[in-house]
């Protein structure tokens, strides 16, 4: 081109040195994360990868689904709605009245085993519409003072159930206030059902959360009297109980487990539960319920997830059919550029 | 408004004027907290969560613990802070070590070395080759017998040549210890930011000559932050300091561009506002009746029969805190986080370095690369931009005589070198022409060789090939040129200079023979600007061919022409000239004026034809990116010819018949509208066909059209998918993008000159070529590449994986903090409606940054085609384009599906915990 004229080639090398310092400084070495050259795995989705990804699903699934559902099935479980039948006749038009009357307000039940019952059988109440997971109820507690015996008086989250008489109370807030108090004797065949109540909380709590000097005190001293006493010499660590319930629901239905019976329970055996009625739910119209249940593997009795497994399962396996017709009938060439939508309708996109 | 400045004179200016103290920043020490603050603040975003973390305060209504909202907002704060404080803190440095260099400044008639800081207007500094300028001066003395010195602009302009600079012929001769003592006035505009322009008057006080009034320009200043090159030393005035140098005023911080997505973003947030405060008060009048009706019955829940007066407002707030989380408050950081890393990917992009000068793309604007991927029309600069702007001279045409051809430059023709060598007048005159109307300066080398300075390509070019026409311009001081012409020395006294504007579009220069005296005016130019100005008997036919023929081959022409001047009528026109060379307003326009009045008569000696060949690439990309729906506009200060030609040669436009090219044209307002009229006619015609059609106008047409016809202009650019405008100006080319960009259109605009500043600021997004111009636009620009392919690869592959990764991310923030949002409203459902959360602070946190938030920051990797298979079908833009982040969630059905679709998946996975939970 130029070449002819020596002066431009110097003009050239010119500005090539201006920027030759640049150059130099600003060259980040190659390296694939730079370059977005990573190594990557891009899977295409062709027909037979997807009909046998569905196939390989509805296979897994299925029998999952089965066995669940078994397990489920196996488990016995008897449920028994008393709060209306534990009222007497003449008080059922004002139930609420009555549960608030001072005294004992007994009740007797009657079981049947409808299969074997193999030990343990978990006891369980159920409370209905019971909002456990309202929120001036679920903060109205005070960990600290549950966990350490120096922080008695750190009671400002459980208003209104913090003081009486002047005293922190302990434990303090409206969920200790409103332990449930009924209680359940078994017997079969007049013969007493001995029914274990330790360890039907979670260990962590019992060690953790609940400490081993705290000792109840003032509680349900005050003008209202919501729930269960407490037995003020027993630490906190040891009131199963009250773990249990302070552990709140997240639902309004929730069981609690009660107690475990550690025998076994033949068909047709006929258990007498005599029960003291004592907690009001009967101004909310809330349900109360006695469970005795076995687990299985799976743990209680519930039908969802076999019937989850099973319906996804299914799902799958119709897909990969449908697809696999599909696919025999109407075949497609894989990566056909006609198919693309500026290739299908040109000019317009 | 006028300045005076006393020269050497310490009393009287020193108060008046603010001193030479250089402030970039911010922030002082005091004031860096509040204003910082009150800064971060005034995003409404930032209030939000302001108002939010006091509302968590009140334990009453906080479902979680408050540092789950303070923490995340003293961090973000925090971190921008610093970003702030560090940036500042940079400022600072900088401004001292220019504020405290050492200058040797006349103080009481001494020279003094003080801190640069301490320089107060009218005070006389000295500097030494290869020094700054601390602010802006005005020429009194150089080392040079001339009173020439040559700065270096770069950090000006951005152009790397040297420029000259003069003293003003008032100071011509002042012995060098005189000019301690020297007493005068400058009388200066107030400060403005204009480089280009320094219109002032200088009167020299008794002793010193008369009480003439010396005319200043920019040719006599040298500006702060410039160098002093191949001078020994210069002394000048101050007239401008401290942050009113013309650099200091023209600083500032450009106006931040907003990309399509964070437009989105924004209304996106606005929206989810709303709909927050709609179940915020639907939720708290549903929690306030459930209280009251079913609550009462709850004794275990022990309400008060009797509440605080703010008692109604606890469930509605409760709600309003649980629902913040829908605006996710880490999307700003980690969005600014992912872009800046988009940058860097451009950055260190190996596929796009320019290999010849080594130059890789930069990113300046690390905000906006997704903006990118949208990109809908392309407004492209064609010199140096399509081409490469490495001008070479190929023909000419002299007294009607064609040289070079086909088969060869006109500078290997054999009957030019005869003619030259025999001496023949038309060519001589034709070469002298080509080696001295110029502005180039001759540098000798130690080694002898001589190299050129020269501002424009074309005059480069002009310049070499006279060289190897054997006349080679040598030497240039101050006023007189040193040509040599076959081993024999000609002088030519240089007795004014003509300036190229791009309104007049020629330059001119008057010289002197100094062997016999004669007076010549010789000029250059665009045709238009040079053949109608021919002396009456001349025939300009085979000109006007010349130049037709020319640049139907896609060549560049220039006229040569002079004209003999008598002493007289010189002497009659450089009294005018030197008027208008001093007046104070409008004197770019009496300039040309006076310059008029001597451009007449002219002999046309010939046309030049330089080449200025197409980059590597350029068709290919143009193609590529035409199928990717990106529309392209050429915009051109190149004459329509020569911008047809180049736009074939490029696959701009096709031709016929599958092309088909309109024309705009006319002279008024009349013309220009039937014109326009008939154009749209046919474009509404063509649209249905398939058949590339463009439109053709000049700048002059597209001055009335856009003066008076904007409308229908408008409709016009909608429908046309190509356009060529030739001879237009940087202004025009800013008003085009204007347009575009009020019809809601993605811009994009690149270019590689100072002509393209505007435009490429004024665009969505501006590309720099860092090219031979100069590397202004590349300055100005968001982007800059080192050559014009690498568009295809900025566009198709950066464009478009920042659009996708933004979007997605952008996307996935607002799912995941509406999905979390709703089940916490679904949970309130089931709890009474009282507000209770569904997850502790400490679950809610790791939701939030652990687990949704630091994860999906991968996603910036992740490309959902590979590269290839965007290069082969660029038409996947359009995906991009359309917007697949603007559109789908946001019309009203579609908001609904949005949110209902997130409403049941929440609602499944709500279910499934709640059941595994409880059994």
């Amino acid at each position: 081109m130029s070449s002819n004229v020596p002066s431009s080639s110097s003009g050239a090398a010119g500005s090539a040195d201006s920027s030759a310092p640049r150059r130099n400084s600003k060259r980040p070495k190659y390296s694939r994360f730079t370059q977005q050259e990573l190594p990557a795995c891009k899977p295409i989705l062709t027909p037979r990868w997807v009909i046998s990804a569905f196939m390989l699903v509805g296979i897994i699934f299925i029998p999952i689904g089965v066995a669940a559902l078994f397990a489920s099935r196996e488990v016995v479980e008897i449920v028994d709605r008393y709060e209306t039948e534990c009222i007497p006749e003449e008080f059922r038009n004002d139930k609420v009245n009555y549960i608030q009357k001072p005294g004992n307000k007994p009740c007797n039940r009657t079981l049947t085993v409808p299969k074997k019952m193999k030990q343990p059988i978990y006891v369980y109440y159920q409370l209905d519409n019971f909002y456990q997971n309202h929120r001036r109820y679920v903060k109205s507690r005070s960990d600290e003072q549950l966990r350490n015996n120096d922080s008695a008086s750190d009671t400002s989250d459980c208003k209104p159930e913090d003081y009486a008489n002047g005293a922190p109370i302990v434990p303090c807030g409206l969920i200790a206030w409103s332990l449930f108090n009924d209680t359940y004797n078994f017997s079969r065949n007049n013969e007493q059902l001995s029914l274990n109540k330790k360890g039907i909380s979670w260990k962590s709590d019992r060690e953790h959360k609940f400490g081993k000097d705290v000792y109840p005190k003032n509680f349900q001293n005050g003008t209202l009297i919501g729930g269960a006493h407490l037995n003020e010499s027993i630490p906190l660590s040891e009131q199963e109980d009250l773990i249990v319930w302070m552990r709140t629901a997240a639902l309004p239905t929730f069981r609690k487990l009660y107690g475990k019976i550690e025998v076994d329970l033949q068909i047709n055996d006929t258990i007498q539960v005599s029960l003291e009625n004592n907690y009001n739910t009967y101004s909310f119209n809330g349900k109360k319920k006695l469970v005795l249940s076995t687990t299985s593997w799976l743990g209680g009795k519930n039908d969802f997830l076999g019937i989850a497994y099973l319906t996804v399962g299914g799902i799958c396996i119709f897909l990969a059919m449908a697809f696999t017709v599909v696919y025999l009938v109407k075949p497609r060439r894989l990566g056909d550029p006609s198919y693309l939508s500026w290739n299908r309708n040109p000019g317009g996109h | 408004m006028k300045r005076y400045v006393y020269i050497n004179d310490d009393e009287l200016s020193q108060d008046l004027y603010c001193d030479n103290r250089i402030s970039n920043r911010k922030y002082t020490l005091l004031n860096f907290l509040p204003k910082n603050l009150w800064e971060q603040f005034s995003r409404f975003m930032n209030q939000y969560f302001l108002l939010i973390a006091c509302l968590q305060l009140w334990p009453l209504i906080t479902p979680v613990n408050p540092a789950s909202t303070w923490g995340p907002l003293i961090f973000i704060f925090a971190v921008s802070a610093t970003k702030e404080a560090w940036d500042d803190y940079n400022r600072y440095l900088s401004d001292k070590k220019a504020n405290e260099k050492e200058v040797w400044v006349v103080r009481q008639g001494i020279k003094k070395h003080i801190q640069a800081q301490d320089i107060c207007v009218g005070n006389v500094v000295w500097l030494r080759e290869n020094e700054e300028v601390p602010c802006d001066l005005v020429l009194i003395g150089t080392s040079d017998p001339q009173g020439v010195c040559y700065v270096e602009t770069a950090a000006l302009d951005g152009e790397t040549d040297l420029k000259t600079r003069v003293i003003p012929s008032a100071c011509m001769g002042i012995d060098f210890e005189l000019l301690h003592k020297m007493k005068g006035v400058i009388e200066c505009p107030i400060p403005d930011r204009d480089i280009r322009r320094f219109d002032a008057n200088l009167r020299l006080f008794p002793p010193f000559i008369d009480n003439d009034l010396c005319p200043l320009t920019i040719k006599n200043t040298i500006l702060q932050s410039c160098y002093l090159r191949n001078t020994e030393w210069v002394c000048g005035v101050a007239v401008y300091t401290g942050n009113e140098t013309k650099l200091g005023m023209s600083r500032g911080i450009p106006e931040p561009k907003l990309t399509a997505v964070d437009a989105m973003i924004d209304k996106l947030t606005g929206a989810i506002f709303v709909f927050q405060i709609v179940v915020v008060i639907v939720l708290g009048i549903a929690g306030n009746v459930w209280k009251d009706t079913e609550a009462v019955k709850q004794w275990y829940v022990l309400y008060p029969k009797e509440g605080p007066w703010y008692e109604l407002l606890v469930i509605p707030l409760r709600f309003e805190l649980l629902c913040s989380i829908m605006i996710p408050i880490s999307i700003k950081v980690s969005l600014d986080l992912v872009k800046s890393l988009y940058a860097k990917f451009i950055d260190w992009d190996n596929q796009m370095i320019d290999q010849e000068t080594s130059t890789r793309s930069h990113a300046t604007n690390t905000a906006i690369s997704e903006d990118l991927g949208q990109v809908e029309y392309i407004l492209t600069d064609k010199t140096g931009t399509l081409t490469e702007n490495r001008m070479i001279f190929r023909r000419c045409c002299i007294g009607g005589i064609f040289y070079g051809n086909e088969s060869g430059d006109a500078l290997k023709d054999v009957e030019l070198l005869n003619a030259v060598s025999s001496g023949s007048s038309d060519v001589i005159r034709f070469v002298t022409v080509m080696a001295i109307c110029n502005t180039v300066i001759p540098v000798k080398s130690k080694t002898g060789a001589i190299s050129y300075k020269a501002q424009s390509q074309d005059e480069d070019a002009l310049v070499q090939a006279a060289a190897c026409l054997h006349m080679v311009f040598v030497n240039k001081n101050a006023n007189t040129l040193e040509i040599n012409f076959n081993a024999s020395i000609i002088q030519y006294e240089v007795l004014d200079t003509l300036e190229f504007t791009s309104d007049r579009k020629r330059m001119s220069v008057v010289v002197k023979d100094c062997q016999n005296g004669k007076i010549f005016l010789l000029s250059k130019g665009a045709d238009e600007a040079i053949i109608p100005y021919a002396c009456a008997g001349q025939q300009t036919r085979t000109f006007t061919e010349a130049v037709d023929q020319y640049s139907q081959l896609g060549l560049r022409t220039l006229c040569l022409a002079w004209r003999e001047l008598k002493e007289d009528e010189y002497q009659d026109w450089s009294l005018m000239f030197k008027e208008a060379n001093s007046t104070l307003v409008d004197r770019e326009w009496r300039l040309a004026e006076v310059c008029q009045r001597l451009e007449h008569d002219l002999e046309i000696l010939g046309v030049t034809a330089i080449e200025d060949r197409l980059q590597d690439g350029v068709p290919e990309t143009i193609e590529t990116l035409r199928k990717a729906g990106i529309n392209f506009w050429m915009l051109t200060g190149d004459k329509q010819n020569t911008a047809i030609q180049i736009a074939l040669s490029c696959n701009f436009i096709s031709p016929e018949p599958k092309g088909q090219l309109l024309l705009i044209n006319g002279k008024t307002e009349d013309e220009v509208g039937r014109s326009l009229d008939r154009v749209l006619l046919t474009m509404r015609i063509t649209t249905s066909e398939p058949k590339d059609v463009a439109f053709v106008i000049d700048g002059w047409a597209l001055e009335i059209a856009l003066k008076h016809y904007r409308k229908v202009f408008t409709e016009l650019a909608i429908l046309s998918r190509t356009a060529l405008c030739c001879r237009v100006t940087p202004s025009q080319k800013a008003q085009l993008v204007e347009i575009l960009k009020s019809c809601d259109y993605r811009t994009l605009a690149i270019g590689d000159g100072g002509n393209d500043v505007r435009m490429i600021q004024q665009a969505d997004i501006g590309v720099g070529i860092s090219g031979r111009e100069g590397l202004q636009a590349a300055r100005a620009a968001d982007y800059s590449i080192g050559k014009f392919r690498f568009l295809k690869r900025l566009i198709l592959v950066h464009g478009r994986y920042s659009y996708n990764r933004t979007a997605f991310l952008s996307q996935y923030s607002f799912y995941k903090s509406l999905l979390i949002c709703f089940i916490q409203i679904f949970f309130s459902f089931i709890s009474g409606v009282s507000g209770t959360s569904l997850f502790n602070s400490v679950s809610l946190m790791a939701y939030n940054v652990f687990y949704t938030s630091i994860p999906v920051l991968v996603s910036v990797l992740d490309k959902d085609l590979s590269e290839k298979t965007v290069m082969q079908h660029p038409q996947i833009l359009f995906y991009c384009q359309a917007g697949r982040l603007d559109c789908y969630p946001f019309y009203p059905p579609y908001l609904f599906t949005f949110i209902f679709k997130r409403k049941i998946s929440s609602c499944v996975f709500h279910l499934l915990e709640l059941l595994l939970m409880d059994y």
